[in-house]
């Protein structure tokens, strides 16, 4: 905090260390930080008897102005060190290393084997391969997002819709309607039916969606892919008789393996392979059912980036009005974009209505559609190694605060480290935008070349219309 | 004129009104099959208009764009999405401040060009992900037809580069390239030689002429370098605030005392008898 406002006349005056100008400075910082932190810090509204009550902490706000002043002296001192020019901040990083190409088959082969790592560690397997599964989840939804965001440059604010029409598609189908339409029969195989109709239902809302926001650019764009988003929570919440309202649905059928189920019978899993039944066998092929899924996902993204469809994608981001002097359907491109990006949110929701066995309208919030946004741009958008290096940060950090117990000893009494999982991970997120400001893998490989596959290096790359 | 009678382009009575301005008042010309056009005149005087008219970016507030294809198929391009004009009518265009996809390679931009072709041949992409032998061939022959442009416009060595990184004329030249891959009949340059020295200048004029040669298609430009304008044009039509003050071959136009006035300004009595009449800021 005491860093943030580093214009190029404070670090001149820190750097000649004018002892006058620094201590103006440090009492601007004084009494900045106590006008913002005096009424947020400072005032509390306790219960009192029939009414609140203000209690005073005025102690509190002067420890803390006393951290930033004294944070504001360090980074004086420390500014006034470095050498006067700041040529490193503004110098392009340049296409940088193809982390990909190693990268990728090694990330590949400990997914595959992942479940037998696990597998090392008894306790903590199903832990581990839960973990893995919601890593997994949230890759497939950042490289769906990243055909809308990152290659057609769209703002899609509210991608968490699909996933939520994907959850609910199989949900309703496999508890009401399959079961009424063709009988308890078509139960085993009741995923594998529903997931391709679970994805056109999806991609069917991404044209909806599609086709209001075709002219909105930036931030009209964003607003109402927001709007879109809250819409289908609200309608999911209110139409009590069809999606069963806040209550949700239960009971949702889990997957079987091709016709067996994941139990102690005749006909399950166990049997057919003779061997003993355990709970963890089902994690197990649930997280190579999402495996497979998000593997789909990268393939046929890389594939269609390739054709012709995926490169006007990636020309739009570019520049739409060149793309429409050159003949292509700027209508049918983002439309495109925004239905195969909803789609595999489609999948993924399937997938997660089955592996919960229960859905309600709580799970796809905003919170969710921030989250796989900020994946794809802390990846470094466009870029399908970064989605999976950011998910996994992500996603690890938010676990890794629910285990950090030792935190209880340090905090206050009553304080639950779970709580600050938001701070860290918004503090994380401003490091990373700070020293990567366009994410982690920062280079762009060209879908076509003639002698020699040069890296574009992002700084020349659009970030599209908003 | 084109030997078949019908001239490939027919602007008649143009008019493009911006709210109460008129940046272009009742334009009428042609171009022939295969001739150069040159569109002059000051700043201001109308001519991106007149562009953005005919490519259909604007739409004229009154008036008719005829284009009239060899087989006599005529295109009414004042009622065309500029998206349209572009794939059916076979209009290209390049733009004034360049428009490349700065972020994606030279080859890249050239290939974005042949989009509708390789749509087609992918099957609208739903054949392509199974990589069909027609697309395969078409492919190769967009890649061919690329490093035919590209070696047309002396950036074969930088295929693989971006095209944001490439010198002002570079892109200036892979603009037109990027242009000609849609295969048009007429090809429309804002200012292909703005920011270029003469010595690039001279290299434009002769991939104009070559153009127009090898591929047999009509070319539109508005231009302030005169000595592209005088090198290379059949036929100048001169805009001033939006009005034509003259229309002929450059002998001619050089010598319009019109066309004097419009360019180099007139003493106030001239200015009096309304050598400007009809136009308005």
């Amino acid at each position: 905090m005491a860093g943030a406002p580093k214009s190029n006349q404070i670090s001149a005056v820190a750097k000649t260390l004018d002892p006058a100008a620094m201590a103006k400075d440090l009492l601007f910082t004084a009494i900045l930080s106590l006008v913002i932190l005096g009424p947020i810090v400072g005032l509390k509204t306790v219960p009192a008897t029939g009414s609140l009550a203000l209690e005073q902490r005025w102690g509190t706000v002067l420890v803390l102005v006393g951290i930033v002043v004294v944070g504001r002296l360090i980074f004086h001192l420390i500014a006034a060190r470095r050498p006067a020019s700041r040529a490193k901040a503004a110098k392009p990083a340049g296409p940088g290393v193809d982390v990909g190409k190693y990268l990728a088959p090694i990330l590949l082969i400990i997914a595959l084997a992942l479940p037998f790592i696990a597998s090392l560690a008894p306790s903590q397997e199903r832990r581990l391969v839960d973990l893995a599964i919601l890593m997994m989840t949230y890759v497939m939804l950042g490289w769906g997002l990243n055909v809308v965001v990152g290659l057609a440059g769209l703002l899609d604010l509210g991608y968490v819709a699909f996933y939520a029409v994907g959850a609910y598609s199989y949900a309703l189908l496999s508890t009401r309607y399959l079961p009424q339409w063709f009988g308890d029969g078509i139960l085993p195989w009741a995923f594998f039916v529903t997931l391709p109709i679970a994805g056109m239902l999806a991609a069917l809302w991404g044209l909806i969606l599609g086709f209001p926001v075709l002219r909105l650019r930036g931030d009209y764009l964003a607003i109402v892919t927001l709007a879109f988003g809250e819409i289908i929570r609200i309608i999911l919440t209110n139409w009590i008789n069809f999606t069963g309202g806040p209550a949700g649905i239960d009971a949702i059928p889990r997957p079987w393996f091709f016709g067996h189920p994941f139990d102690d019978s005749a006909n399950g899993f166990a049997a057919l392979f003779g061997i003993e039944s355990k709970p963890i066998q089902r994690i197990i092929y649930l997280y190579y059912i999402i495996l497979a899924l998000a593997l789909v996902t990268n393939f046929v993204t890389m594939k269609l980036r390739r054709l012709p469809i995926g490169r006007a994608w990636e020309a739009l981001r570019e520049d739409e009005i060149a793309c429409r002097s050159l003949g292509i359907n700027t209508t049918n491109t983002k439309l495109t974009a925004f239905a195969i990006g909803a789609m595999f949110a489609g999948f993924a929701g399937s997938f997660f209505a089955t592996r919960q066995g229960f859905i309600s309208p709580e799970s796809f919030n905003f919170m969710e559609s921030a989250t796989i946004l900020a994946i794809v741009v802390l990846g470094g958008l466009g870029s399908q190694i970064g989605v999976v290096a950011a998910a996994i940060v992500i996603v690890g950090f938010f676990e890794v605060f629910r285990e950090m117990n030792f935190l209880k000893e340090i905090l206050p009494e009553g304080t639950d480290p779970v709580q600050f999982r938001m701070l860290a991970v918004g503090g994380a997120m401003v490091m990373i935008m700070r020293w990567r400001p366009r994410g982690l893998i920062t280079r762009r490989d060209p879908t076509v070349y003639l002698k020699e596959k040069k890296a574009v290096p992002t700084e020349l790359v659009a970030q599209g219309h908003g | 004129m084109a030997a078949g009678g019908q001239p490939l382009l027919k602007v008649e009575h143009l008019t493009m009104r911006f709210g109460g301005l008129t940046a272009v008042a009742d334009l009428s010309f042609e171009a022939a099959g295969t001739d150069i056009t040159a569109l002059i005149g000051p700043n201001g005087a109308g001519k991106t208009t007149v562009f953005n008219c005919i490519t259909g970016f604007y739409k004229p507030t009154e008036g008719m764009v005829t284009l009239s294809h060899p087989d006599g198929q005529p295109f009414l391009l004042e009622r065309m999405d500029d998206f349209r004009i572009s794939h059916w009518a076979k209009v290209a265009r390049t733009f004034q401040n360049i428009r490349l996809f700065a972020g994606m390679t030279v080859l890249e931009n050239l290939m974005v060009a042949q989009h509708n072709t390789l749509m087609l041949a992918s099957g609208f992409t739903i054949a392509g992900i199974f990589n069909n032998r027609g697309y395969k061939r078409a492919n190769r022959e967009a890649i061919d037809l690329c490093r035919y442009w590209l070696d047309k416009i002396g950036l074969l060595d930088r295929a693989d580069d971006p095209a944001g990184e490439l010198p002002y004329g570079g892109q200036r030249r892979l603009e037109i390239a990027r242009a000609m891959c849609t295969k048009p009949l007429l090809l429309c340059l804002d200012e292909p030689a703005a920011g270029l020295n003469p010595r690039e200048s001279e290299e434009l004029n002769q991939l104009l002429l070559d153009i127009r040669e090898e591929h047999q298609i009509a070319l539109l430009l508005i231009e302030h370098d005169m000595s592209v304008v005088m090198g290379i044009s059949d036929h100048i039509v001169v805009l001033d605030y939006g009005v034509k003050i003259s229309d002929g071959p450059p002998a001619m136009v050089r010598n319009d005392p019109a066309v004097i006035r419009a360019y180099l300004g007139v003493e106030d009595e001239e200015e009096a008898e309304g050598v400007i009449a009809g136009g308005q800021p």
